[in-house]
């Protein structure tokens, strides 16, 4: 079972869907219980990052996400707004982030040329192995909606890079039992499919 | 490089998909289920949904709502009499991606930022009807008689201010002529603003995608016709062209 960390952010009954889809079995929860059960989580989202890290503490996640990702290391995946709570803040907010992951979170520069948000259909560009992008057959397209980036400042932990017309940007990373995607697999047809596969054979 | 979205309009009536022409005379063309798991099944970017009756009859059709966003494994967007927030949280609840708002921030352009500020601004599109007045000039369209201060331009430069993460404009003159958008209004209206722009009215040919995007720097084409009408009879046929062929037109 996977829990869906439900923290009213986003839209995440299409998650549940996908993963059905996918052949797993989800659960859209906010109970520690559910969460503490779960074999695997994903933290979606869709939203403002102190809006997302405030809702995560009034449900009183943090600790147990902390215990199910840092000490008893179930696999977890952020998506969008979920993968940026992972790192350590954003220009978007004061809050710190979840910390688990070493790397920030910027703003694209608006402007005439570059309008913001960057909303569409997008390649990636895979740096290394890495579990959720096996079995592909041809080169995967994601649907991306996203203001804000994430910059690692640890390379070896971006397993994808994308690009928004000059910035090269951290458009996935794997740390240990931690992974996080900025595209939205939920939306992106059969290549979003075979990811959300790829995590539940993790 | 990141393909232009090209984006499937779907009109609800009731429980059925009509087609209008200049905003009147809606044909029916069938089951809104069945053309969202058509579009589904042919991978399309995107696809909008649009009640065109929803503001008139103060309701919002949401079991039919959440049956297609059931259906769609791409984004989906969904507008139609939305006036408040905990309308815009239901209809995001049921499994859509974005809200348009149309009348309502027409009547009041707080709802924009309270509804970004709450859900993010790329979950809010904000969709002006425009139409040429007896002096060939753009005017803001609205068929519920609101009195509308700005002027077009403005209007769309307050729309980014109050926090909108994109915005349709869909041209009454062009709905359903399949003449081609009016390329020039799309051009002033991107020059002038930071958000995505997504056009819409008038779409015949694929060209006519390549052009918005090109000359007009949209940054999405949507359209309604030409993706449920197939020859110069109209026959009603669900079509969407191929990332193939979308590659070929916007890579050349």
């Amino acid at each position: 079972m996977i829990a869906i960390v439900d923290y009213n952010c986003g839209n995440i009954g299409s998650v549940k869907k996908m993963i059905e889809k996918s052949g797993g079995k989800a659960i859209i929860t906010n109970h520690l219980e559910d969460i503490n059960k779960a074999e695997k989580i994903i933290l979606p989202g869709v939203g403002a990052f102190d809006t997302g890290m405030t809702n995560i503490k009034d449900f009183n996640l943090l600790e147990s996400l902390n215990e199910n990702i840092l000490v008893k290391k179930k696999p977890i995946l952020g998506i969008c707004l979920g993968m940026q709570l992972m790192t350590l803040k954003s220009e978007e907010g004061k809050l710190n982030g979840l910390s688990w992951i070493n790397a920030e979170v910027k703003k694209f520069p608006a402007g005439a040329d570059i309008k913001v948000p960057k909303i569409g259909w997008d390649y990636i560009t895979i740096q290394k192995d890495n579990p959720l992008f096996n079995n592909y057959q041809e080169n995967p397209r994601f649907y991306f909606v996203h203001s804000y980036f994430v910059e690692s400042q640890d390379e070896t932990i971006i397993t994808a890079r994308s690009k928004y017309h000059h910035i090269d940007y951290t458009s996935a990373f794997n740390k240990d039992n931690i992974y996080g995607v900025q595209f939205h697999p939920e939306k992106s047809h059969k290549f979003g499919m075979q990811l959300l596969k790829n995590f539940l054979a993790i | 490089m990141m393909l232009p979205r090209v984006i499937p309009v779907l009109l609800l009536k009731g429980n059925g998909v009509y087609k209008t022409e200049k905003f009147k005379n809606p044909k029916y063309i069938g089951d809104p289920i069945n053309a969202v798991k058509i579009f589904n099944e042919k991978e399309v970017d995107e696809i909008i949904i649009l009640d065109i009756d929803a503001t008139a009859n103060k309701q919002i059709n949401y079991k039919l709502i959440e049956d297609l966003a059931g259906e769609c494994f791409m984004p989906m967007s969904y507008g139609g009499g939305i006036t408040s927030i905990e309308e815009i949280k239901k209809i995001i609840s049921i499994g859509v991606e974005k809200v348009s708002i149309n009348s309502a921030a027409l009547n009041n352009l707080e709802i924009i930022k309270n509804a970004s500020l709450q859900f993010g601004s790329s979950t809010i599109i904000v969709s002006v009807d425009i139409k040429k007045n007896l002096f060939g000039k753009y005017e803001i369209y609205n068929a519920n008689k609101i009195k509308i201060k700005d002027n077009l331009i403005d209007y769309c430069k307050k729309i980014e201010a109050y926090g909108a993460g994109e915005i349709l404009i869909n041209n009454v003159d062009k709905d359903g002529t399949m003449t081609g958008y009016d390329f020039n209004i799309l051009k002033t209206i991107t020059e002038n603003v930071n958000i995505p722009v997504i056009a819409c009215g008038g779409a015949g040919k694929l060209e006519d995608f390549k052009h918005a995007i090109e000359y007009s720097k949209c940054s999405a084409v949507a359209a309604g016709s030409m993706f449920v009408f197939h020859g110069k009879h109209r026959a009603v046929l669900i079509n969407y062209p191929s990332q193939n062929e979308l590659k070929n037109l916007f890579e050349h």
